[in-house]
C-alpha cells in the first residue's frame, strides 16, 4: 500500500492538467500541513537531537545543540551488531510469514471463491487477533513458551526438548512472535491481489502444457508479485524497528537485542538522546535505501 | 506428450457418451461426435447450447460426468490438461498480462522444450502480421490484435487438435476474412484438426468442412455445410442456419416420390427424398431465397407449388437483395429473398402477390409439429414460421 500509493501519485502528477492545479493544492493543503506538522517537524528535530553534544559540567540527560557526527559513529561502533541482528531477524521473520501467510491467502482468494461464507470466515479469523492488543497476544505467548509451562514440560517429558531448553529469550522466540504478530500484515495484501487472479490466465497455462507447479511459478507469483511486495514491505519495515517481541519483558533477552529496544533504552533508562536519535534516523535511513531497492528490482510498476 | 516434437499430422477426436452434468443443469446429454483427423469441424449453437463445454471436456478443463475422450485413439479422459496435445485460443484471450507477446507465443514451446522457441514465435507472430509489436506487452494492443497473439500463441505449438472458442469474434470483417483464410491455410498444411466452436453460422459454413448444429446439449444435424443448409433435418437447424419458411399441414396425398399436404387449403407438394415423414402432421419448409415472387395471377403449373393471395406486409432493401415479408391469409408470413436485377424492389408494400417455387426446393423435418413451439421463447432461434403462426391463430381465434 505505501508502495501502491507511490505509484498513484506519480500517474497523478502526469495526468492532472494544469487547470485544476489551483483546487489540487487546496484540497492537498490539510495533509501537507499535517505532513509538515507531525512529521516534518518531529524528523527534524530528531536530526538536531542526533548532533547534540553532552552540556558541559551539564546533569546526566543534559544536552546541547552542536554538530556532533561523532555521535553516528559512535552509534556505528557499539550498536553494528544489533542492527545486523535487527534486519537478519526481520528478514528471517518476512521470508517465513510470506510462507505461512500466502497459502493462506492462496486458499481465501482462489479456492474458496466458491464459496463466499467460509471466504468470509476464514477472513475474519485472519483478522481476528486484531482484536486483542498485540502486547497481550506476545504476553500470553510468553506464558505459553515459559521455562515452567507446561507446554515446555511436556515437551521436556516426551525428550522432544533436553532438560536444559529455553525458548523465551532465544532468537527463534524473537522470530516467532515478530512472524505470528505480522502475519495479518502479509496475508491482507496478498489476498486482495489473488482474489482478484484471473484464473482463465491458469487454464491458458495448463493449456500450454504448464504442469501446475510451473504454472504456479511462471503466472500466479508474478501475477501476484503487488501482493507479496506490499506484504513483505508492510512486515519488514515493522518488523525491523521492533521492541516489544525482543524485549525482555516479552519473548527476547539480553542477547536477542534489536535496534529498537537500543533505541528505547538510550532515550528512556540511560538518557542519551543523541545517541538514540542518531539510531533512529539511521534506522530510517537504512530501511528507506533496502525498500528503494527492493521495490526498484521487484519491477511491479508493470503489473500495475 | 512426446516432448521437443511437433505433432507430425492432426489427431481423430471421439467423444462417446458424453455427458456432462453442472450443479443444477445437464450441459451436455449423452454426446458422441467423431472428427476424423485434419477435418475442420465446426460446433454452431445459440448460446448456452453446451458447445464451449464440449471444448472445455476436450481441453481437459472440466471433466466428463459420463463418457470418454479420445484423442488420435488414445484414451485422455483422465489426463490433465497440460498433458493433452490439445491447444486452444480462448474466447477470452487469456493473454498473459506480465510477460511480452513474444514470451506469450514462445510459452508453449518452452514448456515442452522445443529448440528455437524464439525464432518459432517470432515465425508465428510474422503469420499473424505482428511482429513488430513482439516487445510490447499484451495490455498495449488492440482487442483485435489480442485475438491475433492468442491464435499465434496456440498454433505455434502445432497441436494435433487445436481448439477455438469463437476466436474471430473481436475482429472487423476485412480482418476476420483474412483470418479466417489464414485459419484455413495453417490447417491444410500441417493437417491438424480444428474444432471450432462458434455462434457464427456465417463463419462456420465458409470455413469448415463439417458443421454440428448443437442445441440444448444435443447435436441436432451434421453434416457438410450445404447438406445442412439445403436440407435440414429439424425446425432448430432450418431456422438457425438462414432462415426458413415453415408449414405445417396433414399429408392428404401421396405419390411414389412426392407427399402432398393440405396447408389452409393449398397443395404444398415435397419430394419424399427430402423429407423426414412421410404421413399425418407434417411441417414442411423452403429457403426464402428459393421463393419466386409473381404480380400476375399464376397458374398451376407442374412441378411447382403456388401460393396465391397474399398481401406485401413489409419490404426491406439491402442492396444485394430485398427481402419481402408475404402474409398470407390462413397460412401466415412468408419471407422471399429477391435478388435486385432491376433497380430497386418490383413491388410494394399492400400489393397483392403470389409465391412459387420448384416442388424439388421443399423439404420436410422430422420434428412433431407439437413439439415445434418448444423453441418460441428463444426469439434468436426460434422457429420462425411455426412461432409466428401459432400466435396468430391463437389471436384469431380469441378474436
Amino acid at each position: 500500500m505505501a508502495f501502491a500509493a507511490f505509484a498513484n501519485t506519480a500517474q497523478a502528477v502526469d495526468a492532472a492538467p494544469r487547470k485544476s492545479s489551483k483546487i489540487a493544492l487546496v484540497l492537498l493543503a490539510p495533509g501537507l500541513a499535517y505532513l509538515a506538522l507531525f512529521f516534518l517537524t518531529p524528523l527534524v528535530a530528531l536530526i538536531l537531537t542526533s548532533l547534540q553534544a553532552p552540556a558541559l559540567y551539564g546533569d546526566m540527560g543534559e544536552y546541547v545543540y552542536a554538530f556532533r557526527w561523532e555521535n553516528y559513529v559512535a552509534v556505528v561502533n557499539e550498536y553494528g551488531e544489533t542492527f545486523l541482528r535487527s534486519f537478519g531477524y526481520a528478514l528471517i521473520a518476512t521470508m517465513a510469514a510470506l510462507l505461512i501467510s500466502y497459502p493462506i491467502a492462496y486458499f481465501i482468494g482462489v479456492r474458496a471463491r466458491k464459496w463466499p461464507a467460509i471466504q468470509a470466515i476464514a477472513l475474519i479469523l485472519v483478522i481476528a487477533p486484531f482484536f486483542i492488543s498485540f502486547l497481550l497476544r506476545t504476553l500470553a505467548w510468553k506464558q505459553i513458551f515459559s521455562d515452567d509451562s507446561w507446554t515446555m514440560e511436556t515437551l521436556k517429558a516426551l525428550s522432544i526438548l533436553g532438560p536444559d531448553a529455553h525458548f523465551t529469550g532465544t532468537p527463534f522466540a524473537v522470530i516467532f512472535g515478530l512472524t505470528y504478530n505480522f502475519i495479518p500484515f502479509m496475508t491482507l495484501p496478498i489476498y486482495t491481489t489473488l482474489e482478484r487472479l484471473d484464473t482463465r490466465y491458469l487454464e491458458a497455462s495448463g493449456d500450454l502444457y504448464a504442469r501446475p507447479s510451473t504454472t504456479f511459478f511462471k503466472v500466479t507469483l508474478p501475477l501476484s508479485m503487488p501482493g507479496i511486495v506490499s506484504g513483505t514491505l508492510l512486515t519488514f519495515i515493522p518488523a525491523s524497528g521492533d521492541y516489544i517481541n525482543a524485549s525482555g519483558d516479552f519473548l527476547g533477552g539480553p542477547s536477542t537485542q534489536m535496534v529498537g529496544n537500543a533505541i528505547q533504552s538510550n532515550f528512556l533508562v540511560i538518557l542519551q538522546y543523541p545517541a538514540a536519535a542518531a539510531l533512529s534516523i539511521m534506522l530510517m535511513a537504512v530501511i528507506l535505501v533496502i525498500v528503494a531497492i527492493y521495490v526498484k528490482r521487484s519491477g511491479t510498476e508493470d503489473l500495475i | 506428450m512426446a516432448t521437443g516434437t511437433f505433432a507430425e499430422s492432426g489427431a481423430d477426436l471421439e467423444l462417446v457418451g458424453i455427458t456432462k452434468r453442472f450443479p443444477g443443469f445437464t450441459a451436455i446429454e449423452n454426446l458422441d461426435l467423431f472428427i476424423p483427423a485434419g477435418s475442420f469441424f465446426a460446433l454452431l449453437g445459440p448460446s448456452g447450447c453446451g458447445k464451449t463445454t464440449t471444448l472445455r471436456l476436450v481441453a481437459g478443463l472440466e471433466e466428463p460426468t459420463e463418457g470418454k475422450i479420445l484423442i488420435g485413439g488414445k484414451d485422455v479422459t483422465n489426463m490433465k490438461s497440460y498433458q493433452r496435445p490439445v491447444n486452444t485460443v480462448f474466447q477470452s484471450y487469456a493473454l498473459f498480462p506480465h510477460m511480452t507477446v513474444l514470451e506469450n507465443v514462445a510459452f508453449g514451446l518452452h514448456r515442452r522444450g522445443i529448440k528455437d522457441a524464439v525464432a518459432k514465435a517470432h515465425e508465428a507472430l510474422i503469420l499473424v502480421e505482428l511482429d513488430h509489436v513482439a516487445n510490447r506487452k499484451p495490455q498495449q494492443l488492440s482487442g483485435g490484435q489480442q485475438q491475433r497473439v492468442a491464435l499465434a500463441r496456440a498454433v505455434v505449438n502445432r497441436p494435433a487438435l487445436l481448439l477455438l472458442d469463437e476466436p474471430l469474434g473481436a475482429l472487423d470483417l476485412k480482418l476476420r476474412r483474412q483470418m479466417q483464410l489464414e485459419l484455413k491455410a495453417i490447417q491444410t498444411e500441417v493437417g491438424l484438426t480444428f474444432l471450432h466452436v462458434t455462434h457464427d453460422q456465417e463463419e462456420a459454413m465458409t470455413m469448415a468442412d463439417t458443421v454440428a448444429v448443437m442445441n440444448k446439449g444435443r447435436i441436432e444435424q451434421m453434416g457438410a455445410p450445404q447438406e445442412l443448409y439445403e436440407l435440414p433435418r429439424t425446425a432448430f437447424v432450418a431456422s438457425f442456419l438462414g432462415q426458413s419458411n415453415l408449414f405445417t399441414g396433414q399429408v392428404v396425398a401421396s405419390t411414389s416420390d412426392t407427399i402432398s399436404l393440405d396447408i389452409a387449403g393449398n397443395h404444398i407438394v415435397v419430394p419424399k427424398a427430402r423429407a423426414a415423414r412421410h404421413t399425418g402432421l407434417v411441417t414442411v419448409g423452403v429457403r426464402p431465397e428459393k421463393l419466386t415472387l409473381h404480380t400476375e395471377t399464376q397458374t398451376h403449373d407442374a412441378g411447382q407449388n403456388v401460393l396465391t393471395g397474399g398481401v406485401v406486409k413489409d419490404v426491406s432493401f439491402s442492396g444485394v437483395s430485398t427481402q419481402y415479408i408475404v402474409s398470407f391469409p390462413d397460412v401466415g408470413d412468408i419471407v422471399v429473398f429477391a435478388q435486385n436485377m432491376v433497380f430497386g424492389p418490383v413491388v410494394h408494400e399492400g400489393a397483392i402477390v403470389s409465391v412459387s417455387w420448384n416442388i424439388e426446393r421443399g423439404f420436410g423435418i422430422e420434428d412433431h409439429p407439437e413439439q415445434a413451439g418448444k423453441f418460441v421463447p428463444d426469439d434468436n432461434t426460434a422457429s420462425i414460421a411455426v412461432a409466428q403462426r401459432k400466435a396468430l391463430s391463437a389471436e384469431l381465434e380469441g378474436a
